[in-house]
């Protein structure tokens, strides 16, 4: 089901090239300008209308948080926190979901060939009729994304709306957002525009101001423009330094080519000692047992 | 050729034990591979589709976790080991060239070895199985947990395998091993060469002299 128009950079459990005979095709980014989000919620409904998302209704537990976390219904939640800075409340409102890493852990983990595939704009999706419901991605991914169906034991999250983006259209959340604190377009211009942003919040009283695109993941292609880029723990516990995690890496890693050596030494060993020492027959004459 | 005399070394019961856990290794062996190696995926294809290899794999470790369990208690008190066993182990390399050390029981140094490591695997595999289980248990466990159960899961699982690679050759080289597990018994001169004190068990005979 992936979408031919775009070249493939990864694909899932694939150990040979991917299509990648185009190479034209720009990196894009979402920015995500979390001082100008008012946390109205519109991208979150965008998002269920566009993707045809129907979560659960829940209850009201006294927060804004509705829903409380992302689910398979819900691809894109917004996270809101007070804190105080400066003798200021300050109200941290992030709209949480995947971060479309250059370097995507889910993919590194999912064992179902196809199942996960980065195209060459960034953009890293689920292909659901390969999931094999493992769960895999989940361990995998940095920022706790990806939520596994109860309906069908398949794991769901964000596409970047892939459908919409590879006929040149912006995601639905982007489309939707009333203050544009939400922008899409190439990777490049939204660093450039998110820089401006910096200066501007810099010169009005946030020293710390910055953009968020971690390197520890190979940047992302989801971005956050930040008051306080020191502290992004603030924002709802945002990770200040995502990587893949050593024990993944250990195991999609080292392990293999290490289980590898095992398995051939094994078997080499019993088919050259085979060849060399022969069988070990017990002697017909009993009495030459001696050891 | 006169009749050849025989010991009983494993009763049906036990042969059916043996190759039910042996069954359901085969299967579990196959479909982990099909998750651990991309290359292999097509492996997934023993229980059907990948979906329900990843569905069926976890109830078949159950399975043989429970028929394990049950070796476990008929055999440990065999696998104590003992300073004839360390001599074995230390002089391995004699063993591989076909000349028998110590005066080896039941089981000698490398199965008692071996078993104690099917132990820890099979204990690891459940454990570690149980934490990754979706959709069933993994939801109850945190994250960091779930990576290092899957790490976990994936080592013991390359460890017992490599063993089990040397436990099914230990029974092709020795010749005469695979009829215990079939047939359930040895002959006279198996036992006398490779278990000396488990035959003179057996058979009350000194085993260094006996007459046909």
């Amino acid at each position: 089901m992936a979408l031919q128009s775009q070249d493939i950079l990864r694909r899932s459990a694939s150990p040979t090239q991917p299509p990648v005979a185009r190479e034209h095709k720009i990196e894009v980014a979402k920015l995500i300008d979390v001082t100008t989000c008012i946390g109205c919620k519109a991208c979150q409904v965008a998002c269920a209308e566009w993707n045809d998302l129907r979560d659960e209704i829940g209850s009201n537990v006294g927060v804004y948080d509705n829903p409380a976390d992302l689910s398979a219904q819900s691809w894109t939640v917004m996270r809101y926190n007070e804190v105080e800075e400066n003798g200021k409340l300050e109200w941290l409102i992030r709209k949480d979901g995947c971060m479309h890493c250059a370097d995507p852990g889910c993919l590194k983990a999912c064992p179902s060939p196809g199942a996960i595939i980065q195209y060459a704009n960034g953009i890293v999706d689920f292909q659901s009729e390969y999931c094999i419901g493992c769960g895999y991605c989940i361990s995998g991914c940095p920022f706790d994304i990806p939520r596994l169906s109860q309906k069908d034991n398949k794991v769901y999250k964000c596409t970047l709306c892939s459908d919409r983006v590879m006929v040149g259209q912006e995601p639905a959340c982007v489309k939707t957002c009333p203050t544009g604190a939400i922008r899409f377009g190439s990777k490049e211009d939204m660093t450039a525009f998110a820089g401006e942003r910096v200066e501007d919040l810099k010169s009005r009283g946030f020293p710390n101001a910055g953009l968020y695109d971690p390197p520890g993941v190979g940047g992302t292609h989801v971005m956050y423009v930040l008051h306080h880029a020191d502290r992004p723990g603030l924002y709802s516990g945002l990770r200040k330094n995502p990587t893949i995690s050593p024990v993944v890496k250990l195991w999609k890693g080292l392990l293999k080519p290490l289980a590898t050596i095992g398995f051939a030494a094994a078997g080499l060993f019993g088919f050259l000692h085979y060849i060399g020492v022969g069988p070990n027959r017990p002697d017909d004459d009993d009495e030459e047992d001696q050891a | 050729m006169s009749r050849e005399k025989l010991i009983v070394r494993y009763n049906a019961a036990e042969r059916i034990n043996h190759w039910l856990v042996a069954l359901c290794f085969v299967l579990l062996a196959l479909s982990g591979l099909a998750l651990f190696y991309p290359a292999f995926f097509w492996l997934t294809g023993i229980f059907g589709t990948p979906q329900l290899a990843r569905i069926v794999h976890p109830f078949v470790g159950v399975l043989m976790f429970v028929g394990f369990l049950r070796q476990f208690f008929r055999y440990w008190h065999h696998n104590l080991i003992n300073a004839e066993d360390i001599k074995w182990m230390k002089s391995v390399g004699s063993v591989l060239r076909g000349h028998e050390v110590g005066d080896t029981g039941k089981y000698n140094g490398g199965q008692k070895g071996l078993f104690w490591l099917m132990c820890v695997c099979l204990l690891a595999l459940l454990t570690s199985g149980i934490v990754i289980w979706r959709p069933y248990f993994s939801p109850s466990f945190p994250i960091p947990l779930i990576r290092v159960a899957l790490l976990t899961h994936a080592v013991a699982a390359v460890l017992l395998i490599s063993g089990i690679i040397i436990h099914i050759y230990a029974a092709i080289w020795v010749k005469g091993t695979i009829r215990a597990m079939v047939e359930g018994v040895v002959t006279y001169g198996w036992a006398k060469k490779h278990h000396p004190r488990w035959f003179r068990e057996m058979t009350g005979q000194s085993g260094a002299k006996e007459p046909r």
